[in-house]
């Protein structure tokens, strides 16, 4: 297997996760399409990292995997005070500062 | 052997990954994320990345999906159900514009030449994903991202507290 083939398979997944980004409309559901393209960044790093033959990706990794923790938590945070305000979850009804 | 094994992980990952998007109940999707974080896991095992792959099983598809498990259980039987989609062209934008970045995508991912590449030339790979050798990276070399990293953890504790607090 070489480099080639992980990339690949990291675009695929990230694509998919940008995808869901776009047409989903449930706050949580774009938390977890979030969490997609995470996962295929981080796959790149660990694939570079061995190909490479260098650890900073992994450690690299690493940072981002705490990155995503905080995010996962500060965000459902957000969408618990976003039901408990409109009464939904949906993205579409959560536009007050869009215009 | 090794190939099988990519093929077999990547196509569960994928799979699993295109769930995510095609669910409509947020709770099949989040079940599905976690399989996709497990076959990923497994890939980071083949790429030689022990660590890294109990780390995700741990950290990514146990504690993460676990938070977000509790807020769907929390949240989604209140929350009406499948919410309507009231922008119909976006069902269709978005598979187009995924497919444009990915055409953009494929062709420099397949010509990318590791020979290019700046290489470290005395390390082996079991060396370089051991734990050992992460640890005296990490500590040494990245000592300071690692402690800020603390400070992000306590902002986002902080920050969770806040939010989530009920005023009275």
């Amino acid at each position: 297997m070489d480099i080639n083939h992980y990339l690949i398979l990291s675009a695929l997944l990230f694509a998919t996760g940008a995808v869901g980004v776009i047409f989903k409309r449930n706050v949580i559901s774009l938390l977890l399409c979030i969490e997609i393209m995470l996962n295929a960044a981080n796959l790149s790093f660990i694939a570079f990292s061995r190909f490479l033959g260098q650890v900073h990706g992994q450690i690299f990794v690493f940072f981002v995997m705490v990155v995503a923790a905080a995010e996962a938590a500060v965000g459902l945070a957000i969408a618990i005070v976003l039901f408990r305000n409109r009464e939904t979850l949906s993205v579409d009804d959560a536009d007050l500062m869009k215009w | 052997m090794e190939a099988l094994v990519f093929y077999t992980l990547g196509a569960i990952a994928l799979g699993a990954a295109v769930a995510v998007v095609a669910f409509r109940k947020v709770f099949y999707s989040a079940l599905s994320l976690i399989l996709c974080l497990t076959s990923v896991a497994g890939l980071y095992l083949l790429l030689e990345a022990p660590f890294m792959a109990a780390v995700q099983v741990i950290v990514y598809a146990g504690a993460i999906m676990v938070l977000f498990l509790f807020v769907i259980m929390l949240l989604d039987p209140f929350s009406g159900g499948v919410h309507p989609d009231k922008r119909k062209y976006l069902r269709v934008l978005g598979p187009a514009l995924g497919s444009i970045m990915l055409l953009l995508l494929f062709p420099m991912l397949q010509a990318y030449d590791l020979a290019m590449a700046p290489r470290s030339p005395d390390a082996s790979p079991e060396a370089v994903g051991s734990v050992e050798n992460l640890a005296m990276v990490l500590f040494d070399q990245y000592l300071l991202p690692f402690e800020v990293t603390s400070v992000l953890i306590l902002v986002a504790i902080i920050g969770v507290v806040v939010l989530a607090k009920r005023r009275t």
